[in-house]
């Protein structure tokens, strides 16, 4: 009696879900949708996913690395993607951009930060922080033993650049800069120095759950301006480039150029797609902190945000 | 007879004497070595990486065989590689699903969790005993009440297509480098180069052709398992008695004939342990195929791990190590029972059984959803515990190991470090020539200083020596704790299995899992990196301590016993000089399993070649994750070459001198 009823109603929930297919994809040939193993992007393309999956396009998400990307993108391999990151990527996305075979596709909308970060708690041992010059006196506050006496900072994997190091040389720093093997580890560091209270300088960025996590700020560098890594003259020390912070600003969505007249539909869902940093940052926590798995977070966002998706989708509801 | 003897004996020493000799004149010119033998000269480095990485894009992008383009073929390859693997998929792990996104509907559940555990109990019931059936039991259930049973099935999926996969190239190539001698040379390089040269480093070019996904995962651990099995079929097949052979060729059998019907029957114990090795490798591979889109239990600890959540992290890695175990011994079990002649053990009324209780219990699924999917409501967890207990070793005791991290870094491994970077090259080239010439004679010689010269040339010369220190440093350590633990439980019969147990466990269980908790305790740096090559490389140390041991003629003992020697002179100077050969050869592996850890150290910080290899994946540049995975594949090689030569030469004077 159960096994009848239980497929009763799946062929009416089929039979309903019709409607929703009167929309027939250009092509049926597979978009391929970038992910890079951070959370946030997991949500988004995740979403993405079922948003295009809805209305009959063939999507297949494909694991690339942040850096390894462009060639993928050039020669079609990858479609989507729906995050790039100024803070590290501005140089090799623009130069991208301008090959023609790649679209930037506008802002996703929280804006990126990523640069030094220290526990709220180091501000007794330091003060004068946020201010980058009071680090000048601080050396020994953030050392360790093998690096003493400069202090200790931690940066990422020698795969995301971040100039730290010609930092160091060009603010006259008394830091040591030490490369943390992956993003987890970096962040394991951080864990355990936050637990006993001991000192700790490193790399954070946002949207990530760790700023919501642990009380801390970010150091306040020199702004950041594009004169500053090419040209020494600009900023506190005369003769020296990357006298400055990292550069802030915009998360981007890039695409395939020949994509557009294949899907150009699905193009204007990914146009249109945007969200708020702060949405972002609770989308990342749900997963990073709850642990609770990408597809749920993702479906619940869809479920609850329907009628905002389906307005993206106007080409599809015509 | 004497007098031959001290003649022979007077000559080694005196050859012996002039190598030192030679040596210390070496060293004390060394100050005196002009600059270009010092630091290696920019004029002597060739851009190998550029070559490289331009050679395999245009392999990837241009290149065509009889019109057809490289890269659709290898796609092709992918696409049919992927299809068994998402057939097994859909059978085990996600049921039929039709449409997607707001549309996705569960057509047919997968098979069920509780009918694939009964039946493979059963199966192990059959082959092997009672044990195992528990033991098949237990797994099912702790990967079913963790919530790790879907994603486990994921990684069974590919898995299974792996071992099959290896196992039958490994074969083929295998009997077909044992029928002609001058394919075994050219076949014994290239799988000597294949299985030390780390993964990373051909990952990327891997993904180039093959594209992401479970085909690239799936040729990359084929090519990552496929040595052992070659070796072994190679070795099993030489094992065969001649006697059988002749017996076989006496009875009129074909080529075909005998291979089929005699060596390969009378090779399968060897075969076993090369199938071993093949199903701890591809499992050891799960955590990386999950790297570059294959999903599973690998990809659940990586998630886990991202977001420090290290209990769960743990609990996945366990469920990695549950798989790992119940296939190694399946079909070891299969493999014995195939070689002492019992069959008939699974019938026909058996394959009934499992076919009916797997359909029954997916049939009741429908009705009842918790034999499809463990309820999420009851799903267990430890991870709380595990979290908090690092957690309070980070708080309580971190006082300690950072005192005993800071003496280690600044006492030992930095001075160490220091010391090589600042060697001349040409000295520590002329050292390894000597130490060939030495241990194995002029060609030995030749080999390990073409190898180091190649290192020399591709300009990575310092991380080299980076990658030497800590390999150096681990395997000292490995071997110190390792050998004498394995000498102890080899006397110990009733250890053997635990340990076996707890090696196998060390060599699935993803390094990763208890390496986070490890920098949150030693922090990101050479110090963590060495916890982390020397948890792997202590189980070959341990295992062939117990060999070893095992492998001394009972004639000996006898004879030492009968003569009125201690234990202790037993042990000093009959057991130990007998297992010497074996144990070399347990150095040399030693070795291979260290310098493989290197890029998995990257991870937590490391400043040599792993590192190298690491960040170019990571950027992307295929040239110098070759090149610097062709220098680590250097040092195995001289390493290997150095330390079979001793093991010959231990082994000929062992027999040499009871002739």
């Amino acid at each position: 009696m159960k096994l009848t009823t239980k497929a009763a109603l799946s062929a009416l929930a089929l039979a309903l879900a019709q409607p929703a297919l009167a929309f027939e994809p250009e092509s049926d040939d597979t978009i391929n949708v970038m992910v890079a193993d951070w959370s946030s992007m997991l949500v988004h393309s995740e979403i993405l996913n079922i948003i295009l999956s809805t209305y009959g396009y063939d999507v297949e998400k494909v694991v690339a690395d942040d850096s390894a990307r462009y060639p993928g993108f050039e020669s079609g391999d990858l479609t989507i993607a729906l995050e790039t990151w100024q803070t590290t990527q501005d140089a090799a996305f623009t130069a991208s951009v301008a090959t023609g075979k790649v679209l930037d596709m506008g802002e996703l909308g929280p804006q990126a930060k990523e640069d030094w970060w220290y526990p709220s708690y180091m501000k007794e041992q330091c003060p004068g922080l946020p201010d980058w010059k009071a680090l000048r006196d601080c050396a020994e506050a953030f050392s360790s033993p093998e690096t003493a006496p400069k202090g200790r900072y931690l940066s990422g994997p020698v795969s995301w650049g971040g100039f730290d190091e010609e930092r160091v040389a060009a603010l006259d720093l008394p830091f040591e800069v030490v490369h943390a093997g992956t993003d987890a580890a970096m962040f394991a560091e951080l864990k355990a120095a936050y637990e006993r209270k001991a000192p700790i300088m490193l790399w954070v960025y946002k949207p990530h759950w760790a700023p919501s996590v642990y009380d801390g700020e970010f150091v306040e560098f020199p702004k950041y301006e594009p004169a500053c890594y090419e040209d020494p003259s600009w900023g506190p020390n005369p003769n020296a480039k990357y006298d400055c912070g990292k550069p802030e600003g915009w998360i981007k969505k890039m695409a395939w150029a020949g994509g557009e007249e294949k899907w150009p539909c699905a193009y204007d869902i990914v146009r249109n797609f945007t969200m708020e940093g702060d949405e972002v940052g609770q989308l990342v926590y749900e997963v990073d902190v709850e642990g609770r798995s990408v597809e749920d977070v993702a479906m619940e966002w869809a479920t609850e945000n329907e009628a905002r998706w389906r307005e993206w989708a106007s080409c599809a509801n015509d | 007879m004497a007098k031959g003897l001290t003649a022979k004996h007077s000559g080694m020493t005196t050859r012996r004497t002039l190598v030192a000799l030679l040596l210390l004149a070496v060293l004390a010119a060394a100050p005196h070595f002009p600059p270009m033998l010092t630091d290696v000269p920019a004029a002597l480095i060739l851009p190998l990486s550029d070559w490289v990485g331009s050679g395999l894009n245009w392999i990837a992008r241009e290149a065509q065989i009889g019109g057809v383009a490289v890269a659709d073929i290898t796609r092709a390859m992918a696409a049919g590689a992927e299809a068994p693997i998402n057939a097994l998929k859909i059978l085990l792990a996600d049921g039929w699903v039709t449409g997607a996104g707001f549309n996705k509907t569960q057509v047919a559940p997968p098979l069920s969790w509780l009918g694939v555990t009964l039946a493979t109990a059963l199966l192990s019931y059959r082959i092997s005993g009672r044990g195992l059936a528990f033991l098949t039991l237990g797994a099912g259930v702790y990967l079913a009440a963790f919530g790790l049973w879907t994603s486990a099935m994921t990684t069974l999926a590919s898995v299974l297509l792996c071992v099959v996969t290896a196992l039958g190239i490994g074969l083929a190539v295998g009997i077909w480098s044992y029928r002609s001698a001058r394919t075994e040379t050219v076949v014994r390089a290239i799988l000597n180069v294949m299985q030390t040269v780390p993964i990373f480093s051909y990952l990327l070019p891997t993904l180039l052709l093959f594209g992401y996904g479970p085909s690239a995962a799936l040729f990359a651990t084929v090519v990552y398992a496929l040595p052992p099995m070659v070796h072994a079929t190679v070795l099993a097949l030489r094992a065969v008695p001649q006697e059988t052979l002749e017996l076989a060729r006496m009875t009129g059998c074909t080529r075909a004939q005998m291979l089929r019907k005699v060596e390969l029957p009378v090779a399968v114990p060897r075969l076993a342990i090369g199938l071993n090795q093949v199903v701890m490798m591809t499992l050891n591979m799960v955590i990386i195929a999950s790297m570059i889109g294959a999903g599973g239990l690998g990809y659940d600890v990586l998630r886990a791990l991202r977001r420090l959540d290290f209990g769960a992290g743990f609990e996945a890695g366990m469920g990695i190590v549950a798989l790992a175990v119940v296939l190694d011994r399946l079909t070891q079990a299969a493999a014995e029972a195939q070689s002492t002649g019992r069959h008939g053990l699974w019938r026909r009324r058996d394959t009934l059984l499992a076919l009916g209780v797997i359909a029954g219990t997916t049939t009741l699924s429908f009705a009842i959803p918790a034999l499809a999917d463990w309820p999420k409501a009851a799903v267990v967890t430890t991870a709380p515990f595990w979290n908090a207990a690092v957690s309070f070793i980070n708080q309580e005791f971190y006082g300690p190991l950072e005192a005993l991290r800071t003496f280690a870094l600044l006492k030992i491994m930095n001075p160490f470090r220091d010391l090589l970077l600042a060697l001349p090259w040409a000295l520590l080239v002329a050292g390894a020539a000597l130490a060939g010439q030495a241990l194995g004679g002029p060609r030995t010689a030749a080999t390990t200083a073409a190898l180091a010269l190649f290192i020399v040339v591709t300009g990575y010369w310092d991380p080299a020596m980076g990658s030497v220190y800590l390999t150096a440093l681990a395997v000292a350590l490995a071997l110190v704790l390792g050998v004498p633990l394995g000498i102890w439980v080899s006397a110990r019969p009733r250890l053997h299995e635990p340990v076996r147990l707890v090696l196998d466990t060390l060599q699935t269980l993803p390094t990763l899992v208890y390496l986070l908790p490890a920098v949150m305790l030693f922090r990101n740096g050479d110090f963590s990196a060495l916890i982390a090559v020397v948890s792997y490389a202590i189980a070959p140390a341990v295992r062939y301590g117990m060999a070893g041991m095992a492998h001394v003629p009972p004639e000996r003992v006898e004879a030492a016993a009968m003569s009125g020697c201690t234990s202790w002179q037993t042990f000093r100077h009959v057991r130990l000089p007998s297992a010497l050969p074996t144990l070399i050869l347990g150095v040399n592996q030693t070795v291979m399993m260290a310098l493989s850890m290197l890029v998995i150290a990257a991870l937590v910080g490391t400043r040599e070649l792993g590192q190298e290899v690491y960040t170019s994946l990571a950027r992307g540049e295929t040239g110098p994750g070759i090149v610097a995975g062709l220098c680590v594949a250097c040092i195995a090689l001289i390493a290997d070459a150095l330390l079979k030569s001793a093991a010959t030469s231990a082994g000929r004077r062992e027999g040499g001198a009871h002739a």
